[in-house]
């Protein structure tokens, strides 16, 4: 493949060159441990230290509250799980049909160990229904986490609003964030929110390293039992490397996020008006005026998602799909079915996530390219008379 | 990402044969746009009763299009009976294998194939399809008993996975797990009881060779197979009369259950294949080959 034209940033994104040059070293000559008492691994604690600082000041949180693990998928089983053991007496935990697998195979499985689970539906465009949420808080619900942003689709969820419901039943919030952080402002100080995950690969930073904020006062058992680190709230010797990388990719996040809102979006719109005119019967899945800059989900009919990201990666094109083909399942993705969107626009749902590295040639190029990918398609349709 | 083989993405980026005839012989038309996956073939014969054309379109995945597409090259050329005997695994093998998720795909073929016929011979020969469809098991996808026990018996297959895997029958909600479980409990229970029945009619009197050569088909055919599974292996020394002299090799001549394999396998199976008063022996190797 000469040329790739990356745009399935939601999977994963392209570690930036300036993220790269700030944990190198620590790969190489600076191999200390930060807990040890010489200099040489002290070096080490003083930069982990300003990482953690830098992801502080991205969320608009204090330094203290960064938790550093090794994935969003750590972060939210340490926010479900070890909340549920804090609050012993409290057996349910409420969320939503949309979450990312992280937190639904969590708390599906708390199920089968007798937890209570509620999850929360959406309407068609993926808005959530709050009255329900209200409706499922009670005084048996120890927590309730509800992503901020859908990796599918890029609907954003009224965040601050939900926090500040759920905060006044007096019960613990958390957020899945690892699709917003990076995306859109945040800011914790004036948030509800309790405790919130991040995975460092989705915003230009290594795979292999996460965060999970926990606010001040938060009552939260240890997950990773081990060593003092991390004020002893998760064992393990740090991933330096790694923290280091996030540290600078948050740094250049916060420096990127008006980018990500102008440039990125534009971009991102650009792509939609022209799939939209290029392509007959196809639909944009998600709530378009809360959405991710960066994502754009279309559904084509009576065509299959997987043959269109085969055809598509024949010209260097990444995207990924909801179809049940691509993972293996027998059903669509299970977002797009809790939104209603019927299984035959689900079957042909393609999702392009951008980021700062895309063009407008590279939006151009897969915008001329796809019509005759889905025309192709459609002449084997047996759903499409010719 | 798949592991497609080369034969697979060919056909796919180049389906062959994509098309509707309009005035067919045979129309067959499975799946859904719900299910994922969709296929309809059409045929049309010549003068001798041989496919002359046949073309189809496919709604699905890589494999789904490759599995009709070189499913239309196999077929053409051959008469109904010919193509009636097509399996999905002839299809699977065509395209060089494909990966367990997606045999679906090949039986999907298979199964339009096999509407298109039913379709000719209702049509023009005024006949029902040649077979009932059967009760539904899977609800989710709309897949019956008969067709559930079709690819098991198939394809040989053990377990609800891959009958999932297969025909996509439990891949929803799971409801029907139990009730694939036992359809595969019958299919291979029928396997078994019809391999019994297949074992030799002992011959009442036996020269020498044909004991010999009785003694040696038994051990290849009941014994080996079963010894090999577990690592181990079977030789053959000599017959003298009445007395079978075999030799244990691989894990079973380590093995410490060797003295019950000898007595409850070897000798109790060449006992009910060749002739009761058959006494086995071990060739134990001299102790100085052993430390060689």
């Amino acid at each position: 493949m000469d040329s790739v034209i990356y745009m399935d940033n939601n999977a994963t994104t392209r570690v930036a060159d300036e993220v790269v040059q700030e944990m190198l070293p620590y790969l190489t000559e600076k191999y200390g441990n930060p807990s040890s008492m010489h200099t040489f691994g002290g070096q080490v604690g003083k930069k982990i230290a300003e990482a953690r600082q830098r992801v502080a000041t991205l969320l608009g949180c204090h330094p203290e509250e960064i938790l550093f693990t090794s994935c969003g998928t750590e972060s939210d089983n340490t926010a479900i799980k070890g909340t549920l053991a804090s609050y012993p007496n409290k057996r349910k935990v409420v969320t939503t049909r949309v979450e990312h697998p992280a937190v639904l195979t969590t708390c599906r499985d708390l199920e089968r160990h007798g937890y209570s689970i509620s999850e929360i539906g959406v309407d068609r465009a993926g808005r959530l229904d709050l009255d329900e949420l209200g409706f499922r808080l009670d005084d048996n619900t120890a927590i309730a986490s509800v992503m901020w942003a859908n990796n599918e689709t890029g609907t954003i969820f009224p965040i601050d609003q939900i926090a500040e419901i759920v905060k006044g039943r007096g019960i613990v919030f958390h957020t899945d964030a690892v699709q917003a952080v990076g995306k859109i402002p945040l800011n914790l100080r004036e948030s509800h929110i309790d405790l919130l995950s991040l995975a460092g690969h989705k915003l230009h930073a290594p795979k292999g390293v996460g965060v999970l904020y926990v606010r001040k006062g938060t009552r939260l058992s240890t997950f990773m039992h081990g060593g003092h680190q991390e004020g002893g709230k998760r064992g393990g010797t740090e991933n330096v490397p790694g923290i280091i990388a996030l540290g600078k990719a948050c740094e250049l996040a916060q420096q990127h996020l008006e980018e990500e809102n102008t440039r990125v979006r534009a971009l991102r719109d650009r792509l939609q008006k022209k799939i939209l005119a290029g392509c007959p019967d196809c639909m944009i899945n998600g709530d378009t005026r809360d959405r991710l800059p960066n994502t754009l989900n279309v559904s084509f009919e009576y065509i299959e998602g997987e043959a269109i990201l085969l055809m598509l990666n024949k010209f260097g094109i990444c995207a990924s799909s909801g179809s049940a083909c691509t993972s293996g399942a027998l059903e669509p993705s299970h977002v797009l079915r809790a939104m209603g969107v019927p299984f035959t626009a689900a079957h042909g749902s393609i999702r392009f996530s951008l980021s700062r590295y895309n063009t407008q040639e590279e939006v151009d190029f897969v915008a001329d390219k796809l019509p005759g990918v889905v025309h192709r398609l459609r002449e084997l349709s047996p759903f499409v008379a010719t | 990402m798949w592991d497609y083989t080369q034969n697979v993405m060919d056909h796919f980026m180049n389906p062959r044969n994509v098309g509707f005839i309009e005035d067919a012989d045979g129309v067959g038309e499975v799946g859904s746009l719900a299910c994922g996956d969709a296929l309809t073939l059409t045929f049309r014969l010549d003068g001798q009763g041989r496919i002359a054309d046949v073309k189809f379109k496919t709604f699905g995945c890589a494999s789904a299009v490759a599995s009709s597409s070189v499913l239309t090259e196999m077929v053409r050329g051959m008469t109904l009976e010919e193509a009636a005997k097509i399996t999905n695994q002839d299809i699977v093998s065509r395209l060089g294998g494909l990966p367990d998720q997606k045999m679906h795909c090949s039986v999907m073929g298979q199964e339009a194939l096999e509407a298109a016929i039913n379709d000719y011979y209702k049509r023009k020969k005024g006949m029902a399809p040649t077979q009932p469809r059967g009760n539904i098991v899977c609800t989710c996808f709309g897949v019956t008993d008969l067709e559930i026990k079709k690819v098991v018996h198939e394809n040989d297959l053990t377990t609800v996975e891959e009958v999932t895997n297969y025909c996509k029958a439990g891949g929803g909600c799971g409801g029907c797990h139990g009730r694939i479980a036992e359809l595969i409990e019958e299919v291979q229970g029928e396997k078994v009881r019809t391999e019994a029945e297949k074992k030799p009619i002992r011959p009442v009197r036996l020269t020498n060779i044909q004991k010999i050569q009785l003694v040696q088909q038994t051990i290849n055919e009941q014994i080996r197979p079963a010894l090999r599974a577990d690592g181990g292996d079977i030789e053959l020394i000599d017959v003298e009369g009445n007395t079978v002299l075999v030799a244990l090799r691989g894990m079973c001549a380590q093995c410490r259950l060797a003295e019950f394999t000898m007595k409850d396998v070897v000798q109790a199976r060449l006992r009910e294949f060749v002739s009761d008063d058959l006494i086995v022996e071990e060739q134990k190797d001299t102790p100085g080959a052993s430390e060689a």
